[in-house]
Order: structure tokens, then C-alpha cells, then sequence
């Protein structure tokens, strides 16, 4: 397995210790009637393999983007367990990334993950051109010869077609459609095993949406590596994933094939959100 | 106290305690970015003020100090420091680099080499490197921390891919021992391979910043750059000192009536060069 989610749990406030058994799927609700903290992600355990993809699903609050953060660590979880393929102590032993050195943190995000944000001015500097997003990027991941990293980014750039006499314009002079694909030009440049995308294509006109999806699948059987994929659009998520992953008040409700979940919904709140769709 | 009835060196001295402990722990973490309590002057911050506290809290009576302004011991400010400090503390002055001590130092390297003992003390108005690429200053702790200077390594790949090497003049990012990467003061390029390997202890004081920096004697220091390109100074073209005809210095480009003229930046370097070529004139 890639990637392993030992029971992840995300208080948001002081906690208590009956938090997470106050609430949840079960409880139907994220706050805890103690001490009023929000559980954002409640006792989540998941396995991913190195090329499988998963989609998160749920409603707003849900828990999915605070997930995919937790993963990423742009925030530290409450409690609980990941472990990364490879990521092991100095004996061999595997060790949990979430209580790794800030170097070594670093590392993983610069070598092994990268993350798509729904909003580009999360994913880019628009201080930097096009292609220094994407060298910056690649010079994370320790590249330091100006020929490699200039090669490198023209040749991303060029798989996520756009026109590389544009590689050194600056991320506000591209359309939404452009930025998106820009985030993931940079996301693949250092070949990461891990790509997390939060909302990928939300806010984007639906010719646009379809073109970035074509493109991240392509990539993905070209390159072949994992990836986790959080939307509240079922289209996306059928298009796009092998696995799915449903979440409600932080925890998880459903999990299994994608196909399965969309034709054969358990839970009610699957059932809700499916026929909604239809 | 002196005639003057100033204590010695302007400070009391918990003041030159607090900057000489500041100092203590720049040295043992070169490149590593002090905060300390920069004091009052009687001279505006911004004008020499992170020097003159770092030379204040060194010297000592047996000092012999040199004070000079981009290479210049006569401009109006390195005349006025160096008189402030012989008056508060008694000592000796000179113009001569291989002399003095202490040299108090704005924007150069004296060109003369310096050698074990002495302390080349720089005057800093931007002492955080990060600062163009990230305003915020626990970010800039972190990245230093992280030794993640991606995003400065950016910056430098913008300026090759547009205009195929750094647009940097002076201010040229450097990197200390192997880590921290600092902003060594608005020296030209052409004096940064000399802050590596240096006898001399280097200092770098920014007043109106309130912080201390240190690169020890004979400590790497290297300028950011791509593996596979050179490092390049400033060229001349040949160009030589219309004074002393030295060639292979730091040249000022003066603009007098009769047009375009270059001179040694360096005076003390420049004198010397007449004196040796006045004693082959007359034997």
C-alpha cells in the first residue's frame, strides 16, 4: 500500500474526551455537545494503492478538504496515524509522517506529494512566472542545474498543452482554465506518488472541466501514480475514480468501488446524494 | 567616563553586553540572523547605526580603527563615524587596511587583504534575505530553518530563462557554511568571493533593522547559483583608474565635464599604488 490512514481524527477547539463518541456518523453531527469543538475529520481510517484512485464525496463541512490538508499537512492532525510507502526510520522500521522533523516534512511535500487547489492562488505565486511556479517546484525537489529545470518546465508545460512560448508570463494573464492546469503542470514536475486534488474543477465551465479531467487521467495512466480527488460533483467523481469515499459529519460512511457506490448506495446520505444527482 | 564626560565606547554597559551577546551567537550560527536592542544614536537610523553599535561594543583603547564609505575614508560619513568613535573611546585612526583593527565598512571590501585579528564590520540596511520573496517573517524563520530557499532560487531562474544571468548587482545572496543563505550588504559581486575563506572576523550590524549577523574567519561562503553556470563580477572592459592605472580592482565610474572617468573605489588601494609607482619614478 502507498498510503495508510490509521483512525485520523481533527478537533477544532478545546476537545474533550468524549468528542468523538458524542459525534459523527452515528451522532449525526461534528460539534460536541461538552465542549462545543468541531470534529472536522472523526476516527478515519483508508488504505491506497500506488495506483489507485480515490474520491472523497460529501457535503459542505463534511470533513474532505480538511482531510486531504491533514494528509498533505498543511495542518496537523489531532490524532491518528499515516504512513507513506518508503518513509521509514534509520532501523527500516516504518514510521508515522505525521511526527517526522519539519525538514523531513518538507521532503515528503516536495518529493512525494503535491496538492491542486480549488482556488490557483493557493497552488500558485503569482509573483512568479508560469514556468518559475514550476521551477520552484522542481528545485524543491533539489534540482540545481538551470538547463535541467528549464527543460523540465517547458516539457510539463508543453504536456498540459499550452503553448510554451507563454512559459515566462505571469499567472494572472492566463484564463481559470489555464491557472488550474498551470497548478498541475507544477503539482507533476517533481513526480510525486501522491497527487491530491481539492476541487480541481469547481468554478470552471463545464468544456473546461472536462478538458482538465481528460488531461489529469492521461497524465496519470502515462505517469502512473496515485491520487485522491475531493468533490461535491458526482460527474467528477465517476469520471475520474476507481475507488470512492463518502464522508458525513468527519467520518466516514461509505467506502468501496465507485461504480458500486453510484449504482448501489447503502447509506442514506449516499442515497440521498446519488438521487439527487440523477 | 573621559574629558568628554561620555562613558567609554557611548554605551553603559549592559548595553555592550546585550550587542556583544547578540554577536556571540552570530558567530556560532554563521548566516543566522540575530535580533538585538539597537540603542539610540546621535546619528539617524539608517546611517551606519548596526555598525557603529557593533563597533562600539569591540573596541577597545589599543584598537586602531578605519572607517571607510563604498572604499572612501574622506566621504562625509565615514569622517563623521570614525570622529564620534575616536571621541568616545581614544583610539588610534588610520587609513592604512593592513593597520587597522576594526573596519568599519558601507557597501565594499577593502581591496587590500586582510588578515587574521582584524574585523571588517558591515553597515546593513536590508539584513533578511527572504524579504522580496516573502514578506512574512515567520514564514522567512521557517524557510531558514527548513534551509528551503526555493522560492530565491526562483528568482534567479526568472532572471536566466529572460535575460540569461541575475539582474542582482550588489546584495547578492550568499550561503553561509553550507546553510543559512544571507544578504551580505549592498556589496558589488565583485567582492563576494572575498567573504569566503576570510581571515578576517566579518560582522554585520542593520540599526534601524535591529539585527546582528556573522560570517567567523575562514568560513565557506558561496553565491547562489546554477550548478551549470558561472558566477560572473563586474567587467570593465579593460578599463583602468585614470589616477593610479590599476586594472584589476573595483572601478567608480565618474561623470566630470571632460566625460566619462574611472577611478579605484578603494582610495587606501589607490595611494598605495601611487606611492609604489612615485618610489620606481624617482630611483
Amino acid at each position: 500500500m502507498l498510503l495508510e490512514l490509521h483512525n485520523i481524527s481533527k478537533i477544532f477547539g478545546t476537545g474533550c474526551p468524549e468528542c468523538l463518541v458524542l459525534t459523527g456518523d452515528d451522532a449525526e453531527r461534528a460539534i460536541c455537545p461538552r465542549c462545543h469543538s468541531v470534529i472536522a475529520v472523526n476516527n478515519v481510517s483508508l488504505s491506497l494503492g500506488g495506483d489507485e484512485i480515490l474520491g472523497v464525496v460529501g457535503e459542505s463541512g463534511s470533513g474532505k478538504s480538511t482531510l486531504l490538508q491533514i494528509i498533505y499537512q498543511d495542518i496537523t492532525a489531532t490524532a491518528g496515524e499515516i504512513y507513506f510507502n518508503g518513509i521509514t526510520e534509520r532501523s527500516g522500521a516504518r514510521t508515522n509522517i505525521l511526527s517526522l522533523s519539519p525538514s523531513r516534512t518538507s521532503w515528503i511535500r516536495n518529493h512525494e506529494m503535491s496538492m491542486i487547489y480549488q482556488n490557483p492562488h493557493l497552488g500558485l505565486n503569482f509573483n512568479f512566472s508560469a514556468g518559475g511556479n514550476i521551477a520552484e517546484k522542481i528545485l524543491g525537489s533539489g534540482e540545481k542545474r538551470y538547463a535541467t529545470i528549464r527543460q523540465q518546465a517547458l516539457h510539463y508545460f508543453g504536456k498540459i498543452e499550452m503553448p510554451t512560448s507563454r512559459i515566462d508570463d505571469y499567472p494572472d494573464t492566463f484564463s481559470g482554465g489555464q491557472q488550474q492546469r498551470i497548478q498541475i503542470a507544477k503539482a507533476l514536475s517533481s513526480s510525486p506518488r501522491l497527487l491530491l486534488l481539492d476541487e480541481p474543477t469547481t468554478g470552471l465551465d463545464v468544456s473546461v472541466q472536462a478538458r482538465i479531467l481528460d488531461l489529469t487521467r492521461a497524465l496519470q495512466y502515462e505517469m502512473g501514480f496515485a491520487m485522491i480527488v475531493v468533490s461535491h460533483d458526482l460527474g467528477v467523481i465517476n469520471h475520474l475514480t476507481d475507488l470512492t469515499l463518502v464522508m458525513k459529519n468527519g467520518s466516514l460512511v461509505e467506502y468501496g468501488l465507485t461504480d458500486q457506490i453510484l449504482e448501489d448506495p447503502q447509506h442514506p446520505y449516499t442515497q440521498l446524494l446519488v438521487s439527487s444527482k440523477l | 567616563m573621559n574629558e568628554n564626560n561620555v562613558t567609554f565606547g557611548f554605551f553603559d554597559e549592559d548595553a555592550k553586553k546585550e550587542i556583544r551577546r547578540a554577536m556571540l551567537k552570530a558567530v556560532a550560527l554563521p548566516g543566522y540572523i540575530v535580533p538585538f536592542a539597537s540603542r539610540e544614536m546621535p546619528i539617524a537610523r539608517g546611517w551606519g547605526t548596526g555598525g557603529l553599535q557593533i563597533t562600539l561594543s569591540i573596541i577597545t583603547e589599543e584598537d586602531t580603527l578605519k572607517v571607510i564609505d563604498q572604499g572612501c575614508d574622506g566621504s562625509v560619513n565615514a569622517v563623521n563615524i570614525r570622529d564620534f568613535i575616536l571621541q568616545v573611546t581614544g583610539a588610534d585612526e588610520t587609513t592604512a587596511t593592513p593597520e587597522a583593527t576594526i573596519i568599519q565598512t558601507r557597501h565594499r571590501v577593502p581591496e587590500h587583504p586582510l588578515i587574521e585579528n582584524q574585523t571588517l564590520v558591515y553597515q546593513v540596511p536590508y539584513p533578511e534575505v527572504l524579504t522580496t520573496v516573502e514578506p512574512d517573517t515567520a514564514r522567512q524563520k521557517q524557510m531558514h530553518a527548513n534551509v528551503d530557499y526555493a522560492k530565491l532560487w526562483v528568482l534567479l531562474y526568472e532572471d536566466t530563462s529572460q535575460f540569461g544571468d541575475s539582474r542582482i548587482s550588489a546584495r547578492y545572496p550568499v550561503e553561509v557554511n553550507g546553510h543559512f543563505v544571507m544578504d551580505p550588504s549592498p556589496i558589488p559581486k565583485y567582492d563576494i568571493p572575498r567573504l569566503s575563506n576570510n581571515p578576517a572576523l566579518q560582522l554585520f550590524g542593520a540599526g534601524r533593522e535591529k539585527r546582528i549577523y556573522a560570517i567567523p574567519p575562514y568560513t565557506e561562503v558561496a553565491p547562489l547559483k546554477f550548478s551549470d553556470r558561472d558566477f560572473a563580477v563586474e567587467d570593465f572592459g579593460g578599463k583602468r583608474c585614470q589616477r593610479c592605472g590599476a586594472s584589476d580592482v573595483y572601478l567608480d565610474e565618474v561623470h566630470l565635464d571632460t566625460g566619462v572617468s574611472y577611478f579605484c573605489s578603494d582610495t587606501y588601494y589607490c595611494d598605495t599604488q601611487m606611492e609604489t609607482k612615485d618610489a620606481a619614478g624617482t630611483s
